[in-house]
This record gives structure tokens, C-alpha cells and sequence, in this order.
């Protein structure tokens, strides 16, 4: 096939990819423009298969049908609360093809790429390293958000500094990558470097800031991608991994803003501010504990009631429960909706999945700054496995490691009941006032089964 | 040289592009919108069918790993996506 003709193809996968990602716009248009996006990866490799360069199809075919197998088993098995850990998964995955292509491109280099020996080379290192950090630090956040025994949060002295260490390290090897390309030994040390360095930048970031390191890798993954277009001389991957690089930034700036960190802090796990009052101090006898048949009752007569998931939610598969008491209130004419801080849950957007899986209409899934003003009106709040982010001492200027973090004003509510295990403080470290104020109640225990026994106990009525 | 400028261009103007588009997706479907990303991240499956094409037996063994991921990125993202967005269902 001509040149010509395989680039023309790649610009039509390439704007089918910004379709895709522009029907993402609205949940009526993005079935449709992820069909799209598929029929222009499907073209873009149609066209690469048929290539004049290719020799021998045994190994493409063998490795499409081990990929395509698994990716399929993937999608098909996955359950929606456990989708963080999936999505963590692809990313490294994504960087793991991009270090290899880059490594074999290195082999030879005359077959695969017309582009010239120094952008190669260049395009080589950056690609290995940012697709070597993408693997091994996705592989970690991976294991920290399936919950294996094995990996915690490791935080020691020098950290930074080895980090620091590591990194220049890369930077000397990839340098003699340049200049020395045919020793390709220092391409796979440079790959090991980075590996390790991965592995390190992720492993003291500790769960409530996964939803930043997630996005942080999926832009990772775009930009090796990316780097490996400059490799091949390839527009298709240039764009593409352009496109992913630059959702994974405009997601992880959102996510940062939402958790009023900046990048780097959440990076280098500079955060923590201590400070704030204990828990015997906010809590001290005020805290009241009720039960399923109390509010029950509440129910009595509300015109309004906004429920607030948050990642207890999805731990204790809760999102039908919530359903079903949502389906009742809404049978004896109350309005429910669900506000939704951008940070619930292990990933942007989670929450909504969950609530989706449970046939809940979109519509009534509203986000922080929509529900914030409506919560003076309404009569109850349920917030459902949530602790931080509707911590009321987030809206101190300083003093706590959440001042000045958006949150959910669910105390504004005339009554609140929160749903929760114990008085447990969440990631931040910190008592929650909330629990103690006194349009507050405490309904102890598991998020499903506090909400099955909520709902039986209103069918009882 | 040229041919580098030319690439950085289309890097450059893909990145624009991207942030206008993106900037536009709510947040309701950020989770679907990562996954989706997945599965065009696995555009490096064209770098890797080449690479998995060629003579010699050490590229073509990275070719076919790198095959590999990248079809699972492509096929599990793709299907993963569509699973989730058959999910958000409208009031009416």
C-alpha cells in the first residue's frame, strides 16, 4: 500500500478519535462516538496489516489473539466497583507497549522508522522512560487499589532524594542511549532505572489520592505513546497519544483543584498539614446514634432528600440498595437526586458508574456545584460512606489538612443521617464535626446493609 | 529536520485539540472517558505489528509482546467503554 494512501487512513482514524472523544460530551451521543473511535482504530490497523513492510503475520495474528482474548475476558468480567483497578491495569499496559516498541525499534531500526537518527534516538529514551514509570507505577497502584496484602504505603527518609538520585540517572543513561544506540544494553538499563523509579513515585501515595495518580498515569501512557510516534514517524500514534496525554492532564488538574492540592505536592507527598482539634474534643458526647426504624420516620411528609455516595459505597456494593430506597421514596412522591463530590470514590467519575449500573437516570446525578445551593431546601441528607469531603472544617481557611477543599454542604440540610461503620476518621486523619452537629445522625454499619434495613423498615410503616 | 518539525506540529496542534474536546466532558462520565483513552492508547498497536513484521527474531519477540498489550488496551477498552456507557440510562 502506498505511503500516501496509509497516512490518508491515519488522519481518518485520527479524527475518528476526536468524534469519540467529542460524544463524550453527553451520555445520549457517547455510545455512538465510541463506536466511532473503535471503527478508526480498526481502519488505522486494517491499513498497517496490509503495509508493504510487513514479512511474516505469524507473530502479529499470535499476539492479537492472546491480547484481543484477554482484553475481552477483561471487559466482560470486570465489575464496575472494582473499575479503578482496571483502568490502573491499561494504563500500564499502554506503557509497557511503548517501552518495548521503542526497545525494538532500536533493533532495527532501517524497518521500522524513516525518521532521522536523532529524533529516533531522542524519541527512543523518552518513550522507554515515561512508558517504564507508566508500567511499574500503574502496576503498583493497581496492587494498592485491588488491596493486596503485600503492598502498603512505604514512606522513608531520603526518599526524595534517591528519587532525585534515580532520575538523573535516567536522564546520564539515556544520554549515552543517544549517543551510543547500538549497544542496546543501555536502552534496557535505562528501561530498569525508570522501572524502579516507578515504582518509588508511586508507592508512599496512599488511597484518597488515587484518583489523582490514576489520571496522572493515563496522561503518562498518552505521552509515551506519543514519544513512540516521534520514534516511527507515525502520525496516528502522535495524535492519539496526544489526545489521551492531554485528558489525562485537564482530569488530574480537575482532581487536584477538587482536593485543593497542587501536582506537585500530591507527587512528591508534601501534603500533610497537621493540626485541627481531636476527636474527643469535637465529638464528646454529642454525637447521636439512630436507628433504621428512626429514620424511617424522618421519611415523614419530606418534599426533598439528596443522598451523598462516597467510596464506602463501592466497597460495600451498596449502589441497588440505594436504588431501591430511592425507588420507594420516590413511589409516595418525594424528589430524590444524588450530589456527587468530583473526588468520591478511587477515580474521577466512579461514583456515577456505580449509580448507573443501578438504572439510576443521569439526571438526577448532579454534581458539587449544582447540588450545593439546593441543599438549604432540603429536608434530608444520607451521606453513604463519605467522610472528608463533607467535612464542614474544609471551609476554614487554615488550621487542617483540608482547609480550603471543596466539599458537599450536606449540613445546610435539615436533617443529615450519615451512614458509616464507626467514627472512623477518613483519609485526612481528622474527626469530622459533621457527625456531631445537631441536625446530625449517626445510623452505624454497613452502607448495604443499613440501607436494606432503611428500606424494610419504611415498607414496614 | 523537516520531517521533525512536521511531527512536532501535529503533536502540538493534537494537544490543543485535545484540550478543547476534553475540557467539554462532563463529570459524569470521566470514568468512561479514561477507559476510552485506554483503548486509543493502544494506537501503539500499529508501531508493534510493524515491529512484530520484521526479519529479526529479537524485534519480533518485542513486536509480539508489545502486540500483545496493546490489543488488550484496544479490544478491553473499546468493550469496557461500551459496557459502561449502555449503563447511563435518561429519565424517560
Amino acid at each position: 500500500m502506498p505511503p500516501d494512501v496509509v497516512n490518508l487512513a491515519y488522519l481518518v482514524a485520527a479524527v475518528c478519535f476526536i468524534l469519540a472523544f467529542k460524544g463524550l460530551a453527553h451520555p445520549r451521543t457517547a455510545v455512538r462516538g465510541n463506536l466511532i473511535g473503535a471503527f478508526g482504530m480498526l481502519l488505522a490497523i486494517v491499513v498497517t496489516l496490509l503495509d508493504k513492510h510487513i514479512l511474516s503475520y505469524t507473530a502479529i495474528f499470535a499476539g492479537m489473539l492472546v491480547g484481543g482474548t484477554i482484553g475481552a475476558a477483561l471487559a466482560a468480567r470486570v465489575k464496575m466497583t472494582t473499575m479503578p483497578e482496571m483502568v490502573a491495569l491499561l494504563n500500564g499496559f499502554g506503557g509497557a507497549a511503548s517501552v518495548l516498541i521503542a526497545g525494538g525499534a532500536l533493533v532495527v531500526p532501517d524497518s521500522v522508522s524513516d525518521a532521522p537518527p536523532l529524533q529516533m534516538a531522542v524519541a527512543t529514551v523518552t518513550s522507554g522512560l515515561i512508558g517504564a514509570v507508566t508500567f511499574f507505577g500503574s502496576l503498583v497502584a493497581f496492587s494498592k487499589l485491588a488491596s493486596f496484602k503485600w503492598v502498603r504505603d512505604v514512606r522513608f527518609k531520603g526518599q526524595q532524594l534517591l528519587n532525585g538520585v534515580l532520575f538523573v540517572s535516567a536522564i546520564l543513561t539515556a544520554v549515552q542511549v543517544v549517543r551510543d544506540p547500538e549497544t542496546l544494553a543501555w536502552y534496557w538499563i535505562l528501561v530498569g532505572v525508570a522501572s524502579l523509579l516507578g515504582v518509588l513515585l508511586v508507592i508512599p501515595i496512599g488511597g484518597a489520592n488515587m484518583p489523582i495518580v490514576i489520571t496522572l498515569l493515563n496522561s503518562y501512557s498518552g505521552l509515551a505513546a506519543a514519544a513512540t510516534g516521534f520514534v516511527l514517524n507515525n502520525n496516528g500514534l502522535i495524535i492519539a497519544g496526544s489526545l489521551v496525554g492531554a485528558s489525562g492532564v485537564i482530569l488530574t488538574q480537575i482532581m487536584c483543584k477538587a482536593m485543593n492540592q497542587s501536582m506537585t505536592d500530591v507527587i512528591f507527598g508534601t501534603a500533610a498539614v497537621a493540626g485541627g482539634a481531636s476527636a474527643d474534643e469535637v465529638y464528646g458526647g454529642r454525637v447521636k446514634s439512630t436507628s433504621a426504624e428512626e429514620v424511617a420516620m424522618l421519611f415523614d411528609g419530606v418534599r426533598r432528600v439528596v443522598i451523598v455516595p462516597g467510596y464506602g459505597l463501592a466497597v460495600s456494593q451498596a449502589q441497588h440498595a440505594i436504588r431501591d430506597l430511592a425507588n420507594l421514596l420516590e413511589s409516595r412522591g418525594v424528589e430524590v437526586e444524588y450530589g456527587i463530590h468530583p473526588v468520591a470514590g478511587r477515580m474521577p467519575g466512579h461514583m456515577n458508574v456505580l449509580l448507573a449500573e443501578a438504572n439510576i437516570p443521569y439526571e438526577q446525578v448532579r454534581e458539587m456545584d449544582d447540588v450545593n445551593p439546593t441543599f438549604a431546601q432540603t429536608d434530608v441528607a444520607i451521606v453513604i460512606g463519605a467522610n472528608d469531603v463533607v467535612n464542614p472544617v474544609a471551609r476554614e481557611p487554615e488550621g487542617n489538612p483540608i482547609a480550603g477543599m471543596p466539599i458537599l454542604d450536606v449540613d445546610k440540610a435539615r436533617t443529615c443521617v450519615i451512614i458509616k461503620r464507626s467514627l472512623s476518621p477518613g483519609f485526612a486523619g481528622i474527626p469530622n464535626p459533621l457527625f456531631a452537629a445537631p441536625n446530625a445522625l449517626m445510623l452505624f454499619g454497613d452502607g448495604k446493609k443499613a440501607l436494606l434495613d432503611l428500606v424494610a423498615a419504611l415498607k414496614a410503616q | 529536520m523537516e520531517s521533525f518539525i512536521a511531527a512536532v506540529t501535529v503533536f502540538v496542534l493534537a494537544v490543543f485539540v485535545g484540550f478543547e474536546v476534553i475540557r467539554k466532558v462532563p463529570p459524569t462520565l470521566h470514568t468512561p472517558l479514561t477507559s476510552g483513552s485506554n483503548a486509543i492508547s493502544g494506537i501503539t498497536v500499529l508501531g508493534a505489528i510493524v515491529l512484530a513484521g520484521t526479519e529479526s527474531p529479537l524485534a519480533t519477540v518485542l513486536g509480539f509482546l508489545a502486540v500483545v498489550f496493546a490489543t488488550v488496551n484496544v479490544v478491553g477498552g473499546f468493550a469496557l467503554t461500551h459496557r459502561m456507557l449502555k449503563m447511563f440510562k435518561s429519565r424517560d
